[in-house]
């Protein structure tokens, strides 16, 4: 198995910690994983994005130019990744401040509207949690037990507190993501 | 116990080096390599090990406080990224001049000037011609992962007081902010001043009585006696040219055609071999470790096997200067790379690969 | 009858060049300061005894070659960087005593960040600090410190203040930081001036060992060749014009 994954969004929406979480399940379930975040300044505020590699062999390259997996979470991200995405690949969206819609025939398009249900939840910062488990739904790369267990890992304990709602959230956008017809 | 933890290449360092029994680290911030010092500072190793951590006015007061550091006989570091190692050749070529040992690790940024915060490896020449004035060269080790992140340090340390030579840990932004499984080693006591006393009678610790007092300098006004100095010097170096040469192959057995890249680049390249592999083409890849001492041996000898060489890195080309010198321009050698912290993919490779050695 | 004997018997000793200051000969120009400070710092190292502990840091200047005369261990650092290796070597061996040696290019022109920051971090450590007024090992140019209207020969009309500035008063500006105990400045002309030079230097490693902070020593000193004069000529001159500028005396003392 390998799954290679671009998640991109904006700075401050989690992307980079979704990322971390998602590699630090991996290393639970014994994979071989590799983050490759954006970095610098300009992160704060603008674009940011990060490329995780979950593997059960040694992982070559940490930066490609296809993906398995595109996870978009903003138009700038959708216009600069749906064209990288390899063929019969996923695009998974949040359709908050979309204007042009992925068009693409030959891959699968899931939508999880998370910024919506996020405040519906009243819990904007579980966000990418529930972007997470709509992920996992139709990837299920790693088990939901092993992302426990990263977060646990990747938080700091006077945060594990938070587990619990997190863990709703995951659940939450496995229940939301639903496949997208292309149109025409 | 085996303690497998997911963190950054410039993490891995700040670890490894409290685990190694590092007596201080002396730096100035520089993205993208911060949080080596970040890291320090959160771990306090001077409440466990004692090892001194301090932030200093500027690289080129680094790199002198590390030099003052080496003198005492303490296992001493620095990092920065290309702009600060600009800065800290000053110091470097004294503390060749000196006979020093120590560590400095460049997380390499692109250039010139300030340039970008993105990745690149244009500072090549830099590391392994000497980079500062006289006749002197740092051994230079190229990571390729978060792992060798963490392992260089030791052996930058064994090969530093092997050769009493500064040796450069070559890194890039890609390997220094990537994040990956890294294992690190048990934590080992620093060095005891009757340890220091013992192994390394040039050490500034204190005149003792009936000995003769020590001085760490570079200065001779001699100049036969400097030009000795020079002879052994370069003495030192081929000895580290003859044992020192470290590498990785892979898929060379059957190779018709050869990449050779070292650090990130290497990693981009390894997944070029694998999509070239799978259409057909027969490419193995050479990794050169140290990148000085050079293996040109094994170039050398791959040269009377391979039809063309493509030489892989983030910069105008550098490194295929010292590929060119090995292989004696028997063979097409060509060189592949993007530039100013633009990333090339594993795709970009191969088709370089196609033009400019296949085809060509 | 009075053969050399029994003159140089040990009874009739009234004065012994201390051990710690060696034989060599120094290659100081006649007149020059630089010995007769190394002179004192060796004194007080070995009425202190503190020989087998303490490590000097020697600079680029006329001064490159201090550790050929003083009995203990050296580092000698690159221009103007002395006070980031002696943090270090303090740092990591804060049991033993740390000097630095600079002139006036070294520790006030390209060596002014690494002065001030050591300085201002308070490092435990000893500067002394020659001002001759003048660069001498290259030549006699023009040093930070060079007095206006004083001729050097990269301003042989004289230092310009509206073209190079004035000259900069380091160890004011040094007093000002909290990190420095002890910034005094003195001179040794004269036999007076040295015993105050010495009790200050002694005063600065005594300060040390208390653990006080950074103590800096000025020494106003001459350069008779750099400055085109005999060693009298330069000491008056020193006298009618350098302590005007750089009067003697303690700046802070805590
Ligand atoms: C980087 C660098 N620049 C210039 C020099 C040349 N240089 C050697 S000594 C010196 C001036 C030293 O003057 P000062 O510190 O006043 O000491 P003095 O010789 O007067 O005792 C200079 C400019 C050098 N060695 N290194």
């Amino acid at each position: 198995m390998k799954e290679e994954i671009i998640i991109a969004g904006f700075g401050g929406q989690g992307v980079l910690s979704m990322g971390k979480i998602l590699a630090y399940s991996g290393v639970m379930q014994d994979m071989e994983v590799s983050w490759m975040p954006s970095y610098g300044p300009e992160m704060r505020g603008g674009t940011a994005n990060v490329t995780v590699i979950i593997s059960d062999d040694k992982i070559s390259s940490p930066i490609l130019h296809e993906y398995d997996t595109a996870i978009i979470l903003n138009q700038q991200s959708m216009d600069k990744f749906e064209a990288h995405v390899k063929p019969g690949g996923t695009l998974i969206y949040d359709g908050n401040g979309i204007t042009h819609h992925p068009t693409r025939k030959d891959i699968t398009v899931y939508r999880i509207d998370a910024t919506e249900e996020a405040a519906r939840m009243r819990s904007v910062k579980t966000f990418n949690m529930i972007v997470l488990g709509g992920y996992l739904k139709v990837k299920p790369v790693v088990k939901i037990e092993n992302v426990i267990k990263g977060l646990k890992k990747s938080l700091p304990e006077r945060h594990h507190h938070l587990i619990p709602m997190n863990e709703k959230a995951i659940n939450r956008g496995m229940e939301i993501i639903h496949e997208m017809e292309v149109e025409a | 116990m085996k303690e497998l933890k997911l963190m950054k290449g410039n993490e891995a360092i700040a670890h490894a080096a409290i685990r190694y029994g590092v007596d201080g680290y002396f730096g100035y911030p520089i993205t993208p390599q911060s949080e080596v010092m970040e890291t320090l500072m959160a771990e306090k190793p001077w409440d466990t090990t004692g090892m001194v951590v301090l932030q200093a006015e500027s690289e080129v007061a680094s790199i002198n406080m590390v030099y003052g550091g080496a003198g005492c006989g303490k296992r001493v570091m620095t990092s920065s990224s290309s702009p600060g190692v600009s800065l800290m050749q000053e110091g470097l070529t004294y503390l060749a001049g000196s006979e020093l040992p120590c560590v400095v690790v460049n997380v390499v940024r692109g250039g010139p000037g300030l340039g970008t915060i993105q990745p690149a490896q244009s500072d090549y020449f830099q590391a392994v011609k000497g980079g500062g004035h006289g006749d002197y060269k740092l051994i230079t080790l190229a990571p390729a992962s978060v792992q060798e992140m963490a392992d260089f340090v030791e052996d930058a340390f064994e090969l530093a007081f092997k050769y009493r030579n500064p040796v450069m840990i070559l890194s890039d932004g890609i390997i220094g902010q990537m994040m990956e499984k890294v294992e690190l080693k048990e934590f080992k006591p620093r060095w005891t001043p009757e340890y220091i006393e013992e192994n390394f009678p040039w050490a500034t610790t204190g005149k003792k009585k009936g000995q003769e007092r020590r001085i760490i300098t570079s200065v001779e006004l001699d100049p036969y006696v400097m030009e000795d100095f020079n002879y052994r010097l370069q003495a030192k170096y081929k000895a580290c040219e003859e044992n020192e040469v470290r590498y990785e192959k892979i898929m060379c057995d059957d190779a018709e055609y050869l990449l050779v890249a070292y650090g990130s680049s290497a990693r981009i390249c390894q997944k070029s071999v694998e999509i070239a592999r799978e259409k057909g083409i027969k490419v193995g890849m050479l990794r050169p470790i140290t990148l000085y001492p050079f293996p040109e041996k094994q170039l050398k000898d791959l040269a009377a096997q391979v039809k063309g060489i493509l030489s892989v890195e983030m910069s105008a080309g550098q490194m295929i200067e010292d590929i060119k010198l090995a292989v004696e321009c028997k063979i097409p050698v060509q060189h592949y790379g993007r530039l100013g912290g633009i990333i090339h993919s594993p795709g970009e490779v191969i088709e370089a690969l196609e033009q400019k050695i296949i085809g060509g | 009858m009075s053969d050399t004997n029994t003159i140089i018997s040990p009874e009739n000793l009234i004065y012994k060049k201390t051990d710690v200051l060696l034989d060599n000969t120094m290659h100081y120009c006649p007149g020059c300061s630089h010995g007769t400070v190394h002179k004192l710092i060796a004194e007080v190292i070995d009425e202190l005894g503190i020989q087998e502990t303490t490590i000097g840091i020697a600079p680029v200047g006329c001064s490159v070659l201090a550790y050929n005369y003083i009995d203990i261990d050296w580092q000698e650092a690159a221009h103007g960087r002395a006070p980031a290796l002696a943090t270090a070597v303090k740092r990591l061996m804060p049991e033993k005593n740390v000097f630095s040696y600079q002139g006036d290019g070294d520790l006030a022109a390209i060596g002014t960040a690494e002065t001030i920051h050591a300085c201002n971090r308070g490092e435990n450590i000893v500067m002394i600090f020659i001002n001759n007024g003048i660069y001498g090992m290259t030549g006699g140019q023009m040093a930070p410190t060079t007095l206006p209207g004083m001729p050097a020969s990269t301003c042989p009309a004289g230092r310009d203040v509206s073209h190079d500035g004035a000259p900069i008063k380091i160890s004011e500006l040094l007093a000002q930081l909290p990190g420095t105990c002890y910034v005094t400045r003195q001179a040794v002309h004269t036999a007076a001036n040295v015993r105050k030079a010495k009790k200050a230097i002694r005063k600065a490693f005594e300060n040390q060992q208390a653990n006080k902070g950074t103590s800096l020593i000025e020494v106003v000193s001459t350069c008779n060749s750099g400055w085109k004069m005999s060693p009298v000529q330069a000491n008056k001159w020193m006298e009618e014009h350098m302590f005007s500028y750089y009067p003697l005396g303690d700046l802070k003392d805590e």
